[in-house]
Parts: C-alpha cells; sequence; structure tokens
C-alpha cells in the first residue's frame, strides 16, 4: 500500500464521519399516534416541494393509508403469490411490502390516484373471476387456484381479451411489488447489492466478472 | 454577514441575478479579485453539507423515492422548490403538443440546478464556436475556440473535472493538470466499448465534474490567482475542504462532502470567504432599473417571504438567472425609451431558445447476467461516453442532418430503485412466484440504457416572449413559448435509436420495446433535457444579436448577461462547463474596465 493511497484513505474515513453527521435519525415520532382517517382522498396533501429529505419515512407517516380490511387481504394474498418465501428471503407482505402498496395507493398524486383505481378496481375483478370459477375471493383461495387464475393474467400479451383489464392490474400491481420488496433491506440483500458504502478507491470489476463476461483479454 | 437581508443591503460595484453555475462563476470571480457583490437568489437558502441525504435508501423515503409532481426526479433528488412546474410560477405554451411545446424547469434554490445536475462536463470543439462557417446553418459565435480555451482549463481546475484527453476530433484536450483521472470503468462500459467499436462508435473516458483525487491545492490557487495571495490563500484552504469521491450515493442528490461540483459547495464558499459577496435570498428579480444616464442602475426584486418590492443597486449589474429567466427580466424591463424591453434594439431578444436533443434506448444483455456480486456505484454517474464520431460523413452530406451528438450510457449492479425492475415481463414473460425471485437476482445489473445528447440548431420558430395576460404570484408577467424542431433535429434522434440498437445487436443484448425510427416520435419534447440555452445570443453584429462576445449588451453599457442565453448554437456538449468558462471571461472583462474606471 503506497503512502499516498494512505492518506487517501485516512481523508476519506474523515469524511465519511462528516457524511454521517447528516444520516437520518430513526423516524422521530413517525409512530406517536395515528393520523385521523379523513373523507376523502383529494384532503390529503403531499410532502410539498421543500421537504424534510434527511428524515426516513414510512407509510402512513405523510398521509393515512386507505386499504379497507378485505382490500388488505386481498393485496396481501397476491403479494405473496408474486414474491413468496424461499431460501434466500422472505415473502413482499413479511416485509412490509402491502403497507408500501397502501401509501402508493393513498397518495395525493396524480399517477397515484390512477393506480388506485386500477389496483381497486382490480382487486374486485379478481374477487369476481375467483368468486365465478371457486365459489369464493381470491385471498380465500387455496394456492391451485390463486394459480389457476395467475397464470391466464401473468402475461398481458397472452392472456385472452375477457381477461386483459385484469391482466393490466397484474402488470402494475406486480410492478409495485417487485419495486417494493427490492427497496427493503432483505431484497436489497436477496439481490447481493453490495454498494452504497463508502470506499477508500473504486477498484473496478474484479478478475472473475471480467473473465465471465470474456473482457480480460482471452476472447475478443 | 454575507447573507443579507432587504433592509441591510450594502454599497456593490456589481449585482449578479442567479447563484447557480453562471451567477455562482460571476460572483465567484469578481469577489476573489476583489469586487464588491451582490448575488440575488430567488429560492431560498441551501446547506448541501447538511440537506444532503447521503446513503439514504429509496426504501427510506415516501413511495420509495418515485418521483411526483412536488419531487420530478424522485423524493431523494436535490432540487426543493424547482422542477418543469413551480406552484404560482406558470408560464403559456402556445402549442400542448409535444412537438410544439417548451417545458421550463426551474430550481428555486440557493445553487439552481447545480445542485442536482449531472456533471458531465464537456469542452466545446473548435467546430462548435464556428457552425455556421462549417455548414452554412445557424450563427458563428463571436469567440473562437483559443478565446475560450484558457477559461475551460481555469473552470476545470477550479471545479475538478474527470476525464482523459483522447485527441478526437473537435473533442479538445486539456493541458496538463486541467483533468483527474478517470474512475475505473465499469464491467458494462468495457463491454459497451469492445463491442460499440465494431460499429465504429469510439467509447473514452467520461467527462464530469467529481474528484476522484483531491484538488492541488499547493499549486492550483496560484494558477487561478495569479499575482493575489489573499485569493490564492482562501481557494487553498477550500480546496483541501473538499473530500474525492468515496464512491457511494448518487450525485444528483448533491454531496456533503463536496466531492462534486456543485455551485453552493465550490463557488460560493471561497466567495463568501473574500467577505465582497453579500446573498440575498428570496429576491425574485422583476426587472432591471436604469438611471437617468441610460445606465443600470440595479435591479427591483420582490421579496417572496414578504411580497413587497426592494431595489438593489450597482455599478454594473450581471444576468445569470438561467437563460428563459434572464431573457424574462430584460423583457419585463420596459421603459419609454426601451418599449419592446431592454437590450432588444435587435429585436431579437427571446429569439433562439435551444434546448439538447435526446432519445434512450433501453436493453438487456445476456452476458452481464448472474455476474459474481460486486460494488459497481463508481462515481455514481458515467464513468465512460461515446463523443461525436460521423464528422466526416455529416460534412459530406452522407447522414441528413447537420450536427451530431454524443452518447450517454450507464449499466451495473446498481442500489436497488423502485424501477429497477419496471415492466420486467418484458424479459421474463410474466412470471411470477418462486421463479420471479429467481428471474430477478438473474436480470439484475444485466439492463443498459442508452440517452443520445445532440445539438439543436437555432431556428426562427423557437423563442419566448411576454404572455399579454398571465402574471405569477408576484404580479410579474410570465413566459410564452413557441417552439418548433427541424429536421436536423428529428432525424438525428432517429439515427440515435438507430445506433443505440445496434449497438445492443452488437453487445448479444435485446431492446426494450421497437426502436422508433419515426424522428419527431423519437425526440424528447424540447426542455425535458434541461440544456435552456439562447434568447440573448452573443455576435457580432448589433443589428443582429443581443450581446457581444464579451456578454456586453450592445443597448446598454454596464449591464451584462454571464448565462447560457447568450449562445449563438448548443453543440451536444452539456452546457455547463461552457457557461462558467464564459462567465468567468466576462467576469475577468468587467473587474479590467473597472479597474480603468470604464464602468
Amino acid at each position: 500500500m503506497s503512502e499516498s493511497f494512505r492518506v487517501d484513505r485516512r481523508t476519506t474515513i474523515k469524511w465519511v464521519v462528516a457524511a454521517a453527521a447528516s444520516l437520518p435519525a430513526i423516524r422521530r415520532g413517525a409512530l406517536a399516534g395515528a393520523p385521523p382517517p379523513v373523507a376523502t382522498l383529494s384532503a390529503a396533501r403531499g410532502y410539498g416541494t421543500d421537504p424534510d429529505l434527511t428524515r426516513v419515512y414510512a407509510p402512513g407517516d405523510l398521509w393515512p393509508l386507505t386499504f379497507t380490511p378485505a382490500e388488505r387481504r386481498t393485496a396481501t394474498a397476491l403479494c405473496d403469490v408474486i414474491l413468496p418465501a424461499d431460501e434466500r428471503s422472505p415473502s413482499a407482505s413479511a416485509v412490509g411490502v402491502v403497507d408500501f402498496i397502501d401509501e402508493w395507493i393513498s397518495a395525493p398524486y396524480p399517477d397515484n390516484a390512477a393506480d388506485r383505481k386500477i389496483i381497486l378496481d382490480g382487486f374486485q375483478a379478481l374477487d369476481a373471476e375467483s368468486t365465478r370459477r371457486f365459489g369464493h375471493g381470491f385471498a380465500d383461495s387455496d394456492a391451485s387456484s390463486q394459480a389457476q387464475i395467475c397464470d391466464e393474467i401473468c402475461d398481458l400479451s397472452r392472456s385472452e381479451a375477457r381477461l386483459a383489464k385484469t391482466a393490466q392490474f397484474f402488470a402494475r400491481f406486480r410492478d409495485l411489488t417487485v419495486g417494493g420488496f427490492y427497496t427493503t433491506p432483505e431484497g436489497v440483500r436477496d439481490l447481493r447489492y453490495v454498494g452504497n458504502v463508502a470506499l477508500a478507491r473504486f477498484d473496478g470489476p474484479p478478475p472473475e466478472v471480467l473473465r465471465k463476461v470474456g473482457l480480460d483479454g482471452t476472447s475478443a | 454577514m454575507p447573507f443579507v437581508t432587504p433592509r441591510t443591503l450594502g454599497q456593490y460595484d456589481v449585482i449578479v441575478v442567479g447563484s447557480g453555475a453562471a451567477g455562482g462563476q460571476t460572483a465567484y470571480t469578481l469577489a476573489m479579485e476583489g469586487a464588491r457583490v451582490l448575488m440575488l437568489e430567488a429560492g431560498r437558502k441551501y446547506e448541501p453539507e447538511s440537506e444532503t441525504p447521503m446513503f439514504h435508501t429509496p426504501g427510506q423515503a415516501p413511495l420509495r423515492g418515485a418521483s411526483t409532481t412536488d419531487k420530478p426526479f424522485g423524493f431523494h433528488d436535490a432540487t426543493v422548490d424547482g422542477g418543469w412546474q413551480v406552484p404560482g410560477e406558470p408560464y403559456v405554451n402556445t402549442s400542448e403538443d409535444d412537438s410544439g411545446r417548451f417545458d421550463w424547469w426551474r430550481a428555486r434554490m440557493l445553487g439552481g440546478r447545480t445542485n442536482h445536475w449531472g456533471r458531465y462536463s464537456f469542452r466545446n470543439g473548435p467546430y462548435d464556436f464556428k457552425p455556421r462557417s462549417r455548414d452554412g446553418l445557424g450563427f458563428d459565435w463571436p469567440l473562437s475556440y483559443e478565446d475560450v480555451a484558457p477559461y475551460y482549463d481555469r473552470v476545470e481546475m477550479l471545479i475538478g473535472v474527470y476525464g482523459a484527453n483522447d485527441g478526437l476530433e473537435n473533442t479538445p484536450n486539456s493541458p496538463p493538470d486541467c483533468l483527474l483521472p478517470p474512475p475505473k470503468p465499469r464491467v458494462s462500459d468495457l463491454l459497451v466499448a469492445q463491442r460499440a467499436k465494431r460499429i465504429g462508435v469510439p467509447v473514452v473516458a467520461g467527462h464530469r465534474a467529481v474528484l476522484t483525487k483531491a484538488l492541488d491545492h499547493r499549486n492550483l490557487p496560484a494558477k487561478l490567482h495569479p499575482g493575489n495571495p489573499n485569493a490564492q490563500a482562501i481557494l487553498a484552504s477550500h480546496m483541501q475542504g473538499r473530500a474525492s469521491c468515496f464512491w457511494a450515493t448518487p450525485c444528483g442528490r448533491g454531496c456533503s462532502i463536496r466531492a462534486n461540483y456543485q455551485s453552493t459547495t465550490v463557488h460560493l464558499p471561497p466567495a463568501l470567504a473574500t467577505g465582497k459577496l453579500d446573498i440575498l435570498v428570496n429576491a425574485m428579480v422583476r426587472e432591471v432599473k436604469l438611471g437617468k444616464d441610460g445606465r443600470a442602475r440595479g435591479v427591483v426584486f420582490i421579496d417572496r417571504t414578504t411580497g413587497q418590492a426592494g431595489e438593489a443597486t450597482a455599478r454594473a449589474v450581471c444576468l445569470a438567472a438561467s437563460a428563459c429567466e434572464t431573457v424574462r427580466i430584460l423583457l419585463n424591463s420596459r421603459s419609454a425609451q426601451h418599449p419592446q424591453g431592454l437590450a432588444n434594439s435587435s429585436g431579437k431578444l427571446g429569439r433562439y431558445l435551444m434546448d439538447t436533443v435526446g432519445s434512450s434506448v433501453y436493453g438487456q444483455i445476456p452476458l452481464l447476467e448472474d455476474l459474481p456480486p460486486h460494488n459497481e456505484d463508481g462515481a455514481t454517474g458515467g464513468h465512460m461516453y461515446a463523443p461525436w464520431w460521423l464528422y466526416k460523413e455529416q460534412l459530406a452530406g452522407k447522414l441528413g442532418f447537420a450536427r451530431g451528438y454524443h452518447i450517454e450510457f450507464g449499466g451495473g449492479r446498481r442500489m436497488p430503485s423502485l424501477g429497477t425492475f419496471d415492466g420486467i415481463e418484458w424479459v421474463t414473460g410474466g412470471s411470477y412466484g418462486r421463479k420471479l425471485k429467481e428471474d430477478a437476482r438473474r436480470y439484475y445489473g444485466s439492463f443498459i440504457y442508452f440517452d443520445g445528447r445532440g445539438e439543436m440548431i437555432p431556428n426562427d420558430d423557437s423563442y419566448c416572449e411576454i404572455d399579454p395576460e398571465t402574471r405569477d404570484r408576484w404580479g410579474i408577467p410570465v413566459l410564452r413559448f413557441h417552439w418548433k424542431w427541424s429536421e436536423h433535429e428529428t432525424r438525428q434522434a432517429a439515427h440515435m435509436q438507430k445506433t443505440f440498437g445496434e449497438v445492443i445487436q452488437e453487445m448479444g443484448g435485446r431492446v426494450k420495446g421497437t426502436i422508433v425510427t419515426d424522428g419527431a416520435k423519437a425526440i424528447a419534447p424540447g426542455g425535458s433535457i434541461i440544456h435552456e440555452l439562447g434568447g440573448a445570443i452573443m455576435g457580432s453584429d448589433s443589428g443582429n444579436s443581443v450581446t457581444n462576445g464579451w456578454g456586453q449588451s450592445w443597448d446598454v453599457e454596464n449591464l451584462f448577461v454571464t448565462d447560457g442565453a447568450v449562445f449563438p448554437s448548443n453543440a451536444d456538449k452539456n452546457p455547463t462547463l461552457t457557461i462558467m468558462a464564459l462567465a468567468w471571461r466576462s467576469a475577468d472583462h468587467i473587474l479590467d474596465r473597472m479597474r480603468r474606471k470604464e464602468l
């Protein structure tokens, strides 16, 4: 290790400490009482154009969550059909993805309002389809019944016209589930993302990576 | 105190309106060389050191950090009180159609958009200052590359830019001591470089304003401020207060360790340390006021916290409020003498508004699937890029459009975000369940984007003027935009699409969606790349330009424009570095004229 590298590293560490001063405090007062329910979504307000960026936020901190218990059950069931627990990570619902989706569809922004309609209408369509086939709603169906429906709506390009709208809903719900899941610490670990840490230097890809891609000089 | 209030304004040599790249550089140069400067900023005071969300994850933000109408670039983006729409500050478009619209980005905060920008820092080349001489279109600058080169040197040394000298056509090398070493390429960079080369596209080190090592505080200050030991000492101390990049956290959030350039961490602190710079925030400048002698006396501003109008005076006024805001101030500075707005005797004020041509393609590369985990954050932005490479073919008329573009691209195992797997069924065929988890692991890090950034030629149909009816919340008349692309831009956008498709194909990958062959559909709407330029263009003839080559208005001797409004062309090179080089050059000129008692 060269002398100049050691100096750089010391400097870096000094600044990491400085940066840590701007790290988020843990949700001060975030759970200090549930927010009062609001009559309509339009009464809720966004975080504005100048929110505190250094705070840590959780669903429900800024605007009320609005899933009914029935909607929450459907969301939970669908989340875990889309991303169930396996040997590397828990299920989506186990790490708060349902709360995130509730936050998303309850948010007072135009894109979220559009998604709110897609998601809540989609729950109804899903339940109707499930009831038609199996006599009860999606959340109360067994895994094979749920899979039977999901197989028909999981790919918009293959789903039949009658289910096209439900397939669109499924695609949107999958995006939210996947996006919600892989932004949790458990999801990040599952992907083996190893960044967002201060480094003294950036070394680029290790040799085994270059070898795998054929960039180690052994092929053109 | 350097942050003043409307009641504590002092006596000033120069008023600088705006605090971003242009205002920051103008005020820095003036204050470091001894001029008394008042800077007015429409937005609030902003401190990156304490306000930047370093290391925060998307999961810690509302809506996983997604962009909203309140925060268009996502929750953790540095911009506050900014976006294409700002509450209470409307503007008007004559067409709502994508092809005829200009969306105007503003950032009402100290440092402006330098807090969130991409940090891409390219020099214009010799052709870029004389485009009309080369192909007969647009306008030549009243400057040559040689006029501006010494100022590019200085800005690179001051702010810190990584890059390499590749000696490519119209892509100037920097002298020794100007550039910092480029970061090591990521694996996706190396793969793009290898495969793009097969179709003739050169991929070289990117140039970005990020410190890959500490600035040389022992030698650079004397080069930047010769004969000025006070400025040298201040700058040396300031340079030691900037850390080099620690290879984490997105630059767009700003940087609390000052490793990248933003006006608030690089220009303003040393300028404030001189004691010569006062800053008035929340001051929305409405107009430039003239004295009885016909010279600029100062500016009238609205205090956004009280709504009260105030006036500041100085020996000279520099407008650096962003191209369109500068134009707006001048158009609103009407008087009996100047009924069409100030500095508008040519009738060209507001004319030749430009943005950058943008078009993007997204792809997935099987070779990059399932790679061993390793840290690819790097300097967070691009480590490499492809400068324009078809100058000869273009000049020979073989391409069907007259000006070039460069390619910014990126891939890698980046911090997972809400959008990392958006619409993933395009590669998975709609998987869910355990299979979807396996697919996410497999495809994570294998996606890549290509963004084209190309030159727009100024035209008669793209301009802004004052809307006769609409006023903002302060009662200030607002801008109305007219916009039209020419075929030079739309064909260029189609060429971008075709090229990106070919590069992805050479990489053995697949394109998301389809390659758009209709350039009018491939091009991003005006204003979306946020490189607004023109509107008060410089020239060598007072009959068809607003300022001379110093940014000095032809009509009012002590009125200068030191931002992107003076650009008579918009090369593919991102404009920020050139804005700063020109601002430094103009400020030097103002200092020189003041020393000779001519201002």
